[in-house]
């Protein structure tokens, strides 16, 4: 069994966040970067887990960016994995980076293709669906629990209000969220193991990115806390009631 | 040219969040000059003529048993097909879960830009341009499209539902429809409660409440107000609450009209989970909680005392 895990650098969850260059570029002076964590706690363990009850299986990891990406990839390594790819280019569009991916999963037939549920820097969640549809394969979004027997997989999904379990063959497409698996450190045999694992280095394919981000703008922030006395809660259902109109 | 706007169903009723979706596609409709159609798949026993109210001149509807659970794949095909057939140049989803699943495919299908999160109408001054929220709501993007097809997912609880006077013709589409590669075997629904997703009010509970046996106060505040319960993430990891409950940036964002947050310190990774609400209340007993920086009220005090009396003047309130 062959299984693909998407990786993102995202910043730190600690991070300021600011912009530069007229607002058009993050500023990532004195930012740690990290794993995206949908893509670490979740699908990178989750599958992991899957390999360590199928040791035949592989895990190759994917990340579509620059050089500064490969220490993530070497992080990820260090958690499991067993040859890595890294698509050179800095375009960020999501049909641009699931057409990456999709590239390398066309040449090497995965059974099994685990995204994050979002980034949490973008947020945009439309890597796994872009990519599922670009392999023609089913997609199961914002899985919370995945179970593998044989070539049937059994996975439960949010929806609206709850969750729903499904079956579902293999190949396909998944994005984990929370409960799929749970966060692991990394061990010193890891950490040194991850340093000599294959990464190949590889150019894009072309194609068109369709978007393109023109600007950043932050959140106001709040103009300040009105505070209201502990002996006199009725003032705040007032407020509530009157002025924020919320009640 | 037209807008489509994909109307979620659940149980044969249409989502709430389709509501301010119908508004959302209906003004771009209105900014363009084009026509304002919704699309819903398979059979509800929502009057959908009566949607015309929310500035939508035509609802298609396409019937198939194969719509009772979402496959992405079976209602991206539908989807892209309908927008095909009858001409639509921008397609906007919910960014729900649905809208997770199906509208990226969609775009796939149609090689349209994709702007998911959106969180305000198209500014069409220079091109075609769609802000989106980033960095899990601390900033936003302001996002170019430059295909001629668009999909636009918005944000839940982003845009001001419109009502005017307004009747849309409903029209039976016939498509081919794939069948379903993912056969749903169970369905749970947190029944009894205010789905958070859809809460306009919420009230959140962090480590401050001491343990589950207090939560109590919290859930007679929410019932009080009709609100969803939430909770901070080491409530849930210490499964004091269930998982579906953590907000934040590991778990779910959301955006009601009013948070109450209630014994936490508003660390930044909760913010990121709560911070696009429109109003927030922090009730903490230390004064220099980082949460009163990010809140619209607050009340210094121990939550025991101030929450039961908080429910009180509520219930007054009527
Ligand atoms: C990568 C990463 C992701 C994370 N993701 C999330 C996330 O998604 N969501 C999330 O919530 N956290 C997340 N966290 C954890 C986050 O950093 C905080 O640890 C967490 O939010 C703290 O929860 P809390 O406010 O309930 O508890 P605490 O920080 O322990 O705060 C308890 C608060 O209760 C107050 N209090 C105590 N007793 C009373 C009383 N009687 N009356 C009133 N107030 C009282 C205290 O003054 C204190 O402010 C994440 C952390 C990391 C590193």
């Amino acid at each position: 069994m062959k299984i693909l895990v998407c990786i993102s650098k995202t910043p730190d969850t600690t991070s300021k966040i600011a912009f530069k260059n007229g607002n058009t570029q993050f500023e990532d002076a004195g930012v740690q970067w990290i794993i995206n964590p949908y893509d670490e706690w979740y699908a990178l363990i989750r599958a992991i887990e899957l390999k360590e009850k199928n040791p035949t299986a592989t895990i190759h990891l994917i990340s579509v960016g620059g050089a500064d990406v490969d220490p993530i990839l070497r992080k990820a390594f260090a958690l499991g994995g067993d040859e890595g790819y890294r698509v050179d280019t800095d375009n960020s569009d999501s049909y641009y980076i699931a057409s990456q991916i999709a590239a390398i999963a066309t040449q090497n037939q995965y059974d099994l293709i685990f995204t994050g549920k979002e980034t949490i820097d973008y947020n945009g969640s439309s890597i796994g669906g872009t990519l599922a549809e670009l392999l023609n394969l089913p997609f199961i979004s914002l899985a919370t629990k995945f179970e593998l027997e044989g070539q049937t997989a059994t996975v439960t999904r949010e929806i609206d209000g709850g969750e729903e379990v499904a079956t579902v063959q293999l190949p396909l497409v998944v994005s984990c969220a929370k409960g799929v698996a749970e966060q692991r450190i990394p061990n010193m045999r890891g950490i040194m193991a991850a340093r000599t694992k294959p990464l190949k280095v590889v150019a894009p394919v072309a194609v068109e990115a369709l978007t393109s981000v023109v600007n950043y703008e932050l959140r106001p922030t709040k103009t300040g806390v009105k505070m209201v006395a502990a002996d006199n809660v009725a003032e705040l259902v007032r407020l509530l009631h009157e002025e924020a109109k919320v009640i | 040219m037209s807008v489509l706007i994909f109307l979620d169903q659940a149980d044969g009723q249409i989502k709430k969040s389709a509501y301010e979706l119908l508004s959302y596609g209906s003004s771009i409709a209105k900014q363009k000059g084009i026509a304002a159609e919704a699309v819903v798949l398979g059979n509800v026993s929502t009057d959908l003529a009566a949607l015309g109210k929310y500035g939508v001149q035509k609802v298609y509807i396409v019937d198939g048993a194969g719509f009772q659970h979402v496959d992405a794949q079976v209602y991206a095909a539908a989807v892209s097909d309908v927008a095909t057939q009858v001409g639509a140049s921008i397609v906007v989803f919910s960014h729900n879960q649905t809208g997770k699943a199906v509208a990226p495919r969609v775009a796939a299908r149609l090689k349209a830009g994709y702007v998911s999160g959106a969180c305000a109408l198209p500014d069409f001054s220079n091109g075609f341009v769609v802000k989106k929220t980033v960095f899990s709501g601390k900033a936003f993007a302001n996002v170019q499209i430059h295909t001629p097809i668009v999909v636009i997912a918005l944000n839940p609880n982003s845009y001001q539902i419109q009502e005017a006077d307004g009747v849309a013709i409903v029209a039976p589409l016939s498509i081919a429809v794939a069948p379903a590669s993912i056969q749903v075997t169970k369905v749970n629904k947190v029944s009894g409660e205010i789905p958070l997703a859809e809460a306009d009010i919420v009230v959140s509970g962090g480590r401050g409440l001491k343990g589950p046996e207090n939560w109590g106060i919290i859930e007679d505040l929410a019932s009080s107000l009709h609100a969803a319960t939430a909770c901070s993430r080491p409530v849930a990891d210490a499964h004091w609450r269930p998982h579906h409950e953590h907000v934040g940036q590991t778990g779910f964002q959301i955006a009601p009209n009013l948070y109450i947050a209630i014994g936490i310190s508003g660390a930044i990774q909760h913010l990121a989970g709560v911070n696009r609400s429109k109003v927030i209340v922090v009730i903490n007993k230390d004064p220099e909680a980082p949460f009163f920086k990010a809140a619209d009220y607050g009340i210094v005090g121990d939550a025991f005392e101030i929450v039961p009396q908080l429910t009180a003047a509520i219930k007054k309130l009527g």
